[in-house]
This record gives structure tokens, C-alpha cells and sequence, in this order.
């Protein structure tokens, strides 16, 4: 499977996470949000960009409770929990972020 | 929430037995494990030329190994006292997932290869060749059964789906044709060591979070130790535990007994993990490969107890089978039950007084239970009969001044599965998860309406993290599922003891 951005066809896997994380840019990503129906705003990049550092630290992607944190440090305590990044991507922040953000799904039982 | 593109069963006021829908649940399965995945765990990385021939060789090797397989597939008498206990049957309608369907599925199959009758006579008793729409049956429906035993229980004779449905995908697995969701995390354990792919840094520092987390909140240094050399206690958790909500808040429970216990205890970054997804294909090469971790952790560090976190199969895999495919454990100090279960030490501390819980803590909950398949119906604790539906509720008795159970139909051996369990925890198959998890729900809204319940307690990573999904599309907030161990740490006044 692929997508298409700037007439580049980009890799992913069935469920729409790239394939190779160097292909990832903020038009691919402006392109995977539309997918899963998100008008990013910067709210959005601030979660997004913070994924994109701690995996390239750490290979993987945060705990919630480690996004929390760093979201409520940067935007405020009432936005650190995960009812606000919930706002931010319905279909769970793990997952959905994640998927924008260029990486891996994260997997097991969560 | 983001919009269904499926129809939810509506709750009622009584479980009703569905109006059948022949093949409302017919598609293509979850999806396939990639040659890659397949590899890390020893399997071919597609479909074999000859799949057939070795797909029946392994139904007979299996049949040689476990008599209670060749039992099952020959002594159901076709009573129908399973048909409706089917939480996927009950959700979606579809005749397929009634458990003597889904055993047919294979019992079919083993009749024409394995039986006088049906090797000559094949349309008489119901034998049918194994032919590749056979196969793609066999992945969809053996993928919409989460092992959970329930149907087991009312079986006259006893006959266990699941094992059924194990057998049925270490044979898929054989083939080369493998599920993509249990076979990338499975890899992933024998590589890292839990089934996230979390590796050693990433957890020393979020546990280090969480350790000033809880100092922030309670003043207090309670440590998360990883690695420890010569604790007392090593703590084997799911790694969901490390990861996800609600799961960090029951972590953050069993720091606090451990603290106000004055027990050494550590996790280990080698052994990061208490799932055994070898269990849900069927596999015993990959569950022993997966147990071996922890007896190398536990003598590495030179541990004398190992203790199971909350997780619902781990706890069967450790309590059934961890002394065979692990042991022996003549290193551990054996005055402890080897292994024992977090919920068991909690309750014997609170047993010997020495937690100090104010359960008034709680009190702005009122808090049912769910027991978890695999706990209820596969393994037991503590001394007595019973202990695995006793030993969590008088835990949660102790933390919080508003308990009530649920239907008595719906929970102990009758409990009904949350609808994620089995390796069908994945986004692939969320209708089927969805449609499954309505009994349960049921039984939650009743004592919603009736008495007032706000939180339900679990001790289960794959129960919470579905319940966390699927209560939100029936109108129940996604925090109502907690953490049993969250309970207990936010009752537990640190301080006063320590």
C-alpha cells in the first residue's frame, strides 16, 4: 500500500503507518492527518514533533503518561491528561499520533 | 470518540439470545503475518507449496502430544448447551462463532484424515477436505475466538474451544499462514523482551518518571527499581503496565506495597514482560522460549520470589505451566507460592496489617469487578478453592468502602470475556472486539442503573486496554476502567507505616 504526496508515492503498511521512517515529512503528515479526518494545528505539531524526538532518543514511542507530562509542561497543566490528546486525535493519541508522526504502531496489549 | 462504521448490538435489560445471522461475521480475517514476523518465530514466511499434506501431518503430531485434543474432537455429542455462551456468538449472531460450530470447523477436518468413517464415508459423518477455502475459514473463525474457556464451563463433557482454536492456529502458523498482531509481538519479546519493543532505556526513564510523579503527589520517595541485584522480589509485569492508561496506575499501586511493605523488589529490563502471546497460537516452542526469559532473569539477579503483575493469560501461563516449560524453581524461596500473584501479596499484607489503607480514599467511587478470563477459569490463588475470584475482591474490599458485583451469571467462572482477549486485541478486528464486549457491557450498565457503580476494577492488560476502546461506543466514560492495584494505591497512606 502507499500514498501519494507531492506526486511521491510513500510505503505503508496496511493500516496506513509509513513504512520507512525517513520518507517522513510535514507534507506527509499534513496528508496521513487528512486521512484520519485531523486539520492539524499547532497543537497538533507540538504532540506530533515531541513523538519525533523521544523516538529518535529512545526507538520507541513515549507512554501516555510521558506525552502527558511533556504536553502539560509545554502547553499548560490543563492540557497535560489524556482527555486533551483524546481532543487532539480521537481515535487514541498512542495510535493515531503515532501514525502521523511517521512511526511505528505501537503494539501489545494496549 | 471517532464515528462506527459498524452497527453496535443493543443493550437491553436481559441478555437476549440474538436472532441468527448466517455469515455476519464471514471476511477475510485479521490481518497475515509477513514473512518477516513468521521468521522470528520459526515459521515458513508464507503459504508452503505443500500446505495441505503439512497442515494435516501437524494436526496428527498435535494429536499425538495432547490426548485432551483427540478428546475434544471426538466426544461432542451435539447437546447445544454451549451454543448461546458465546460472547462473540451473543454480539454478532453469526452461527459460526456458536463453540461447537467453531470446533467443527476442525472436527470436520480431523474426520476425513483421522477417523475409519470419515477416511470412507466422509458425507455421513460430516467430514469435508482440507481445502484452502477450509484454511481461509479456519484463520477468520479461529481469530474470532478468544480463548477465554466460558463455553468450556457449561460443556457437559467438559470440551475446551480454546485449545481447540490454539491447535487450530499452531497449525496455521505451520503453513505459513500466521497472525500478524500475536506473531510481530511475539518477535518482538524474543528480541527486546516485552511485547512492546520497549527497550532498556526508554523504560528506566519512564519509570524514573513516574517516580517523581509520586513524589510529587505524596511527598514521598517511592522507587521503581529496575535491574536490582539480590532484591527479594522480582516483579514480572505486563509491559502495558510501563505504556499505556490505565495500566501506569496500577504500576504506580504495587510501587506503593511494595514501599510501605519494606520489600526489596526489581524489575528486570530482560524480562520485561508478563504476556505469553505462545499461548495464543498455540505454540509451545514460542511460549517456552518466552518463559525461559524469566527463570534467566530471576537467576541472574538472584531473586528468592517472582511476583505476576496484573495480567490476565500471564497469570495462567504462570500459575499452570510456568514450573514445566520454566522450572525447576529450587532457587526461589519456597515458603512463597512460586509463582505468586501481586493480588495475593497485597493480600496477605493487608492480612498481616501491614498496609495502611484508608478505603475512604475511594470514596467518591463505587467499584464492581471484572474477573478476567484466563484468571477465572485457568488458574486459582492463594490456599483456597475459589481464591482467584476471592483473594482480588477482598483487595478491593479493602480499598474502598463501595463494592458491588455484577450479575452472578456474568462474573467467577461465568465471567464473560471483555472481548479483546486471545491475540484479537487489535485494530483489524475492532468490530468483532466491539460486538463481544456487549454481555459484559450489559451486566455493567445493570448495576450502573441499579446501584450507582462509576468504576470497574480488572487485573488484566488486555481487559483494560479493550475496555478502554469499546465502554466509550456504549456511552460509558473510557476512565471507568481502572486498575485493581490503583485502588489499592490510592488508598494506601504513605508515611504512616514506612
Amino acid at each position: 500500500m502507499s500514498i501519494e504526496v507531492n506526486g511521491k508515492s510513500i510505503e505503508t503498511d496496511e493500516e496506513g503507518y509509513i513504512l520507512n521512517l525517513s520518507d517522513w515529512d510535514e507534507d506527509i503528515a499534513n496528508e496521513l492527518a487528512k486521512e484520519e479526518g485531523i486539520d492539524m494545528s499547532e497543537n497538533h505539531w507540538e504532540v506530533v514533533n515531541f513523538l519525533r524526538e523521544y523516538y529518535d532518543e529512545y526507538q520507541i514511542a513515549p507512554a501516555v503518561r510521558v506525552l502527558t507530562k511533556a504536553i502539560g509542561k509545554k502547553l499548560g497543566a490543563e492540557k497535560g491528561n489524556s482527555k486533551y490528546l483524546y481532543e487532539l486525535f480521537p481515535y487514541g493519541p498512542a495510535k493515531q499520533a503515532c501514525k502521523i508522526a511517521g512511526l511505528p504502531k505501537p503494539t501489545g496489549c494496549i | 470518540m471517532a464515528k462506527l462504521d459498524f452497527d453496535l448490538p443493543k443493550l437491553g435489560p436481559n441478555l437476549e439470545i440474538p436472532v441468527l445471522q448466517p455469515d455476519a461475521m464471514l471476511g477475510d480475517g485479521p490481518f497475515v503475518a509477513k514473512p518477516d514476523h513468521q521468521d522470528k518465530l520459526g515459521f515458513p514466511g508464507e503459504l508452503v507449496d505443500d500446505w495441505q499434506q503439512v497442515a494435516i501431518d501437524k494436526m496428527g503430531e498435535l494429536l499425538g502430544k495432547y490426548r485432551s485434543f483427540k478428546v475434544y474432537l471426538d466426544s461432542c455429542v451435539k447437546c447445544g448447551a454451549c451454543t448461546d455462551k458465546c460472547h462473540y456468538f451473543l454480539g454478532t449472531g453469526d452461527p459460526k462463532n456458536m463453540p461447537v460450530a467453531r470446533q467443527d470447523l476442525l472436527r470436520s477436518v480431523y474426520r476425513r484424515y483421522f477417523t475409519f468413517a470419515g477416511k470412507h464415508f466422509p458425507k455421513l459423518v460430516g467430514a469435508r477436505d482440507l481445502t484452502e477455502d477450509v484454511l481461509d475459514e479456519w484463520y477468520n473463525y479461529f481469530h474470532q475466538c478468544s480463548q477465554c474457556r466460558r463455553c468450556s464451563v457449561f460443556c457437559p463433557y467438559g470440551i475446551d474451544t480454546a485449545e481447540i482454536s490454539m491447535a487450530a492456529r499452531d497449525i496455521m502458523d505451520a503453513v505459513g499462514k500466521g497472525q500478524k498482531y500475536c506473531n510481530e509481538i511475539i518477535g518482538k519479546v524474543h528480541k527486546i523482551g516485552n511485547n512492546l519493543g520497549l527497550p532498556e532505556p526508554a523504560l528506566i526513564d519512564t519509570l524514573e518518571g513516574l517516580e517523581e510523579d509520586i513524589k510529587d503527589d505524596t511527598g514521598i520517595d517511592v522507587k521503581l527499581p529496575v535491574d536490582v541485584q539480590g532484591a527479594e522480589v522480582m516483579l514480572v509485569t505486563p509491559s502495558a503496565d510501563f505504556f499505556a492508561e490505565p495500566h501506569i496506575d496500577g504500576l504506580i499501586g504495587y510501587a506503593k506495597v511494595f514501599h510501605q511493605a519494606g520489600i526489596s523488589w526489581t524489575i528486570s529490563s530482560y524480562a520485561s514482560e508478563a504476556a505469553n502471546f505462545g499461548m495464543f497460537i498455540g505454540n509451545y516452542e514460542n511460549m517456552r522460549k518466552v518463559s525461559q526469559r524469566i527463570r534467566t532473569a530471576a537467576l541472574e539477579l538472584g531473586v528468592k520470589r517472582i511476583v505476576f503483575g496484573e495480567c490476565g493469560h500471564a497469570w495462567r501461563v504462570a500459575y499452570s505451566f510456568l514450573n514445566t516449560l520454566a522450572g525447576p524453581f529450587d532457587f526461589l524461596d519456597n515458603r512463597y507460592p512460586v509463582p505468586q500473584h501481586i493480588c495475593e501479596l497485597t493480600n496477605d499484607l493487608i492480612g498481616r496489617g501491614a498496609l495502611n489503607l484508608d478505603p475512604s480514599a475511594n470514596d467518591d467511587k463505587v467499584v464492581t469487578f471484572h474477573d478476567s478470563c484466563n484468571v477465572a477459569r485457568a488458574s486459582r490463588m492463594g490456599d483456597l478453592p475459589g481464591g482467584q475470584f476471592e483473594i482480588p475482591r477482598a483487595v478491593i474490599r479493602a480499598s474502598v468502602n463501595r463494592f458491588v458485583d455484577m450479575a452472578d451469571e456474568t462474573i467467577r467462572d461465568r465471567t464473560f470475556c471483555c472481548g479483546g482477549g486471545g491475540g484479537l486485541l487489535t485494530d483489524d478486528l475492532l468490530e468483532l472486539r466491539a460486538k463481544g464486549a456487549m454481555p459484559r457491557v450489559q451486566a455493567l450498565q445493570q448495576v450502573v442503573d441499579d446501584h450507582g457503580v462509576t468504576h470497574m476494577a480488572a487485573i488484566c492488560a488486555i481487559c483494560k486496554s479493550q475496555f478502554s476502546k469499546v465502554l466509550p461506543m456504549y456511552g460509558l466514560p473510557m476512565d471507568m476502567i481502572v486498575s485493581v492495584h490503583q485502588l489499592v494505591g490510592d488508598a494506601i497512606q504513605l508515611g504512616t507505616k514506612d
